[in-house]
């Protein structure tokens, strides 16, 4: 709706210099700009009761197979990142907070501090110079017009975008794990466990892991949103097909159909990822379920 | 600056396909010239790829696809009955033959017998006129529908033979036609895929990627010197250099960044190669109102801007002075860069005698993509010298069509304009810019129905010369057309006019 009030009008990016009057007349009223706001959003909304996300204005293409061909680029590139963020994080979180007083400990809390303070963008661009200009190991951006088809070069398009985003992801969590780890190796039970005879390992690995990442995974269920969301820098620094330069496209040609079914889509997406994170802290941490119980009865 | 050469031999399948090459190549291609050494090292099942930035929107040239579909289908998936070659001639294709009645008024086309469309199709005379009637009717949105609106009937007496009918004389009827693509009268959608003449078909796309052609087994005229090409769409120009630069594609179609041509100039393994461009970077004043409307202040202003100045800072020693509308590749350039030279001392004279000895102030509506707000805050300071305050109103190109291009509702705007032979725009007093001077609109009216193109080439070049004098505009400069390839890699357009890129004679070893 609000992207409606700015400037500019769909028919515009159909258009181009050299169109007489009635062209651009008939431009409009193809894509419905012509009629009143509320009008189009009602239509709008009577297609989404359809699951009908309408067609592109600019490319004549149902928005829902834009949207799966994007998806196909958007959402390995998150999942990926992730796992390998957290492959990076935890076991480094852990040694962070365990060796706190070693070198390396302290060495890593200061490694994710910059990963943090670092732009996603500038990681890209640096990764860029020394795989792909330096070493030439990598490609530098793009994606193969066959996609999946093509699955060993799709895979070989995605390493330093996931590179990119792992590195600035694994660091914040990275501080998530430290500090929770901490947390719980100051704790009652965890003394408790040593004292009836465990070894340090056993007693972290027993009680600790369980106890630590109940906070943990709230906060990947964030991050893994806010990633979904974030793709669309790396995308842009990448130059890949994914939801969000969909978006940002959609927006700079005032394509409302495209614009409207990439935020419905991914809403819908981070409001998943939202309840996964909560179910999976319910199985993990039997506490919360009682409280469930006991607030049904 | 080294201009390109053009090497322009004949090459026997297509009568007349000219191979340009930069000075650069010149020793390779003009040994190439010789029979004994044309069989020059080359992969005939290569598989070339090109880099772009103008990824079209859609696969149909008459639905607002944007420059990047001219790019990809022009003469390689799709044919025109008349081509406008990489040097700014206009030659036949798939018309084998064509005349003219004495009365200028009825062109009788002889198609190509033997042609087929892809899909297996042949090519008759229906397929050309419905092709010519999609761009005229009411839902195309080709900028150049107007240009055919004297086409008053299209008639097919046989199967090879089209008869068209105009209301006037229109002497570029065959230029025009080369925006027209011949396309297969039983196809579905053009939008979504592509059925065509040309000498590859369309194989593959996803959106936000590329587009892939490969080479049609059943071309009619002599097949391309490669296999398969590749279109990858980058929307960052910084990716597209790193993807030359690692070998991910073999040419960048245009090279919109000054800053990375360093990158390739100095490196053994490119080669930077400057053809002629026809686009042209604008200040386009509201011509309809004061103090625009005074032909004293815009002669002012064009004289206060030290052009040479901005391209340099700019395109560095790239890109071209010009002094009016016209490119060096319209017939109906003559060399315009002294009329409003830069001098700001006759800049403050001219204010003066237009009744503003103390400058004034307007608003410049700058779109917010390179280059315009840089050339916007040079234009604003050297204007500051003469007195004049700038103020720089940036709007997004979406914004420009609205406030601008519909409303008219401006002062004066930047925009870079791309097309060949777009003098026409000074015809049209409802143009944007609003420039009306009877005698101009005369001379460009009376141009397109002239008998002979000497007439045609004549008045238009005195429209040039009355559209300078008057400053319709200022005409900051003519950007650089510059096209980067690895130096395995020949054979490609260096012009590019028109946004076409010819990918049939690339040969790669």
């Amino acid at each position: 709706m609000l992207l409606r009030l700015l400037p500019g009008d769909p028919a515009n990016a159909l258009v181009s210099v050299g169109a007489d009057p009635a062209q651009i007349e008939a431009a409009r009223e193809q894509v419905g700009s012509n009629l009143p706001l509320g009008e189009q959003f009602l239509r709008f909304l009577g297609s989404l009761a359809r699951f009908d996300l309408g067609t592109s204005f600019i490319s004549g293409v149902p928005v829902s197979a834009e949207i799966a061909d994007r998806l196909a680029v958007t959402v390995p590139l998150t999942v990926l990142s992730f796992l390998l963020a957290i492959l990076i994080a935890v076991p480094l979180g852990i040694v962070a907070a365990v060796k706190a007083d070693r070198w390396y400990g302290a060495a890593i809390s200061v490694v994710s501090q910059l990963g943090i303070a670092i732009p996603v963008f500038w990681v890209g661009i640096l990764l860029v110079s020394i795989f792909a200009i330096n070493i030439r190991l990598f490609p530098s951006g793009g994606f193969p017009s066959r996609g999946w088809a093509d699955p060993s070069g799709a895979l070989y398009a995605l390493v330093l975008p996931i590179l990119t985003i792992a590195v600035v992801m694994s660091s914040s969590l990275l501080r998530y794990v430290r500090s929770a780890t901490r947390d719980v190796l100051g704790s009652d039970y965890l003394r408790t466990a040593r004292a009836l005879g465990e070894t340090f390992p056993q007693a972290l690995m027993r009680h600790g892991v369980r106890n630590g990442s109940a906070p943990i995974i709230s906060i990947l269920g964030i991050e893994l949103a806010s990633t979904f969301l974030g793709a669309v820098v790396v995308e842009r620094v990448f130059s890949l097909p994914g939801l969000g330069s969909m978006l940002l496209l959609g927006i700079e040609q005032r394509d409302y159909p495209n614009v409207q079914g990439v935020l419905f889509v991914s809403t819908l997406l981070v409001l998943l990822i939202g309840f996964s994170a909560d179910l999976a802290q319910r199985l993990i941490d039997p506490r919360l379920r009682d409280r469930a119980a006991g607030a049904r009865s | 600056m080294t201009g390109p050469v053009f090497n322009g031999h004949l090459n026997q399948r297509r009568n007349v396909r000219t191979l340009a090459a930069l000075s650069l190549v010149v020793a390779l291609s003009a040994s190439a010239a010789f029979p004994a050494a044309a069989q020059e090292d080359y992969d005939p099942d290569a598989t070339v790829r090109i880099g772009s930035l103008y990824e079209p929107q859609n696969l149909d040239n008459t639905a607002g696809a944007g420059q990047g579909v001219s790019e990809v289908f022009n003469s390689n998936v799709y044919e025109p009955l008349f081509r406008l070659t990489d040097d700014g001639n206009v030659e036949p294709v798939l018309a084998s033959d064509y005349s003219i009645s004495e009365d200028g008024l009825t062109y009788t086309i002889k198609l190509h017998p033997n042609v087929t469309f892809h899909s297996g199709d042949p090519l008759t005379a229906q397929d050309v006129k419905f092709s010519i009637e999609r761009v005229v009717a009411p839902e195309s949105k080709s900028s150049r529908k107007n240009s055919l609106a004297t086409i008053s009937a299209i008639e097919t007496p046989d199967d090879q033979t089209v008869v068209i009918k105009l209301s006037q004389r229109s002497i570029s009827l065959p230029y025009n036609l080369s925006y027209v693509w011949i396309v297969n009268d039983a196809a579905t959608s053009f939008t979504t895929s592509a059925d065509g003449t040309g000498p590859y078909r369309l194989d593959g796309r996803r959106r936000g990627s590329g587009i892939s052609l490969s080479r049609f087994d059943d071309y009619w005229g002599d097949a391309p010197t490669n296999k398969e090409v590749v279109f990858s769409y980058f929307t960052d120009a910084t990716a597209l250099n790193n993807a030359l630069l690692t070998n991910a594609v073999d040419i960048i179609t245009s090279v919109q960044s000054p800053d990375s041509l360093a990158l390739f100039k100095d490196n053994p393994d490119f080669t930077v190669t400057e053809g002629q461009s026809t686009t042209k970077e604008v200040l386009a004043f509201n011509d309809r109102v004061e103090p625009f409307s005074d032909p004293r202040v815009r002669k002012a202003i064009s004289r206060a801007i030290d052009k040479s100045k901005l391209l340099n800072s700019i395109w560095g020693e790239y890109g071209t002075l010009i002094g009016s509308f016209v490119p060096p590749t319209d017939p109906w350039y003559v060399d315009l860069t002294g009329v409003d030279p830069y001098d700001p001392e006759t800049a403050k004279a001219l204010l003066a005698e237009a009744g503003h000895p103390n400058g004034f102030s307007f608003n410049l509506d700058t779109p917010n993509y390179d280059p315009h707000p840089i050339v916007a805050q040079f234009v604003k300071s050297e204007l500051a010298k003469v007195g004049i305050t700038v103020n720089i109103n940036i709007i997004t190109a979406n914004e420009w069509y609205t406030k601008i291009y519909q409303a008219h509702d401006f002062q004066a705007t930047l925009q870079e304009h791309v097309n060949h032979r777009d003098i026409v725009f000074y015809g049209n007093p409802d143009f944007y810019w609003g420039y009306n001077n009877p005698e101009v609109i005369e001379l460009i009216k009376s141009a397109e129905a002239s008998a002979t193109t000497e007439e045609q080439v004549e008045k238009l070049t005195t429209a040039n010369r009355l559209i300078a004098e008057d400053a319709a505009s200022v005409w900051l400069y003519l950007y650089p057309q510059i096209v980067v390839s690895a130096n395995n890699v020949t054979g490609y357009p260096v012009n590019g006019l028109n946004s076409q890129f010819f990918v049939y004679d690339i040969r790669k070893n």
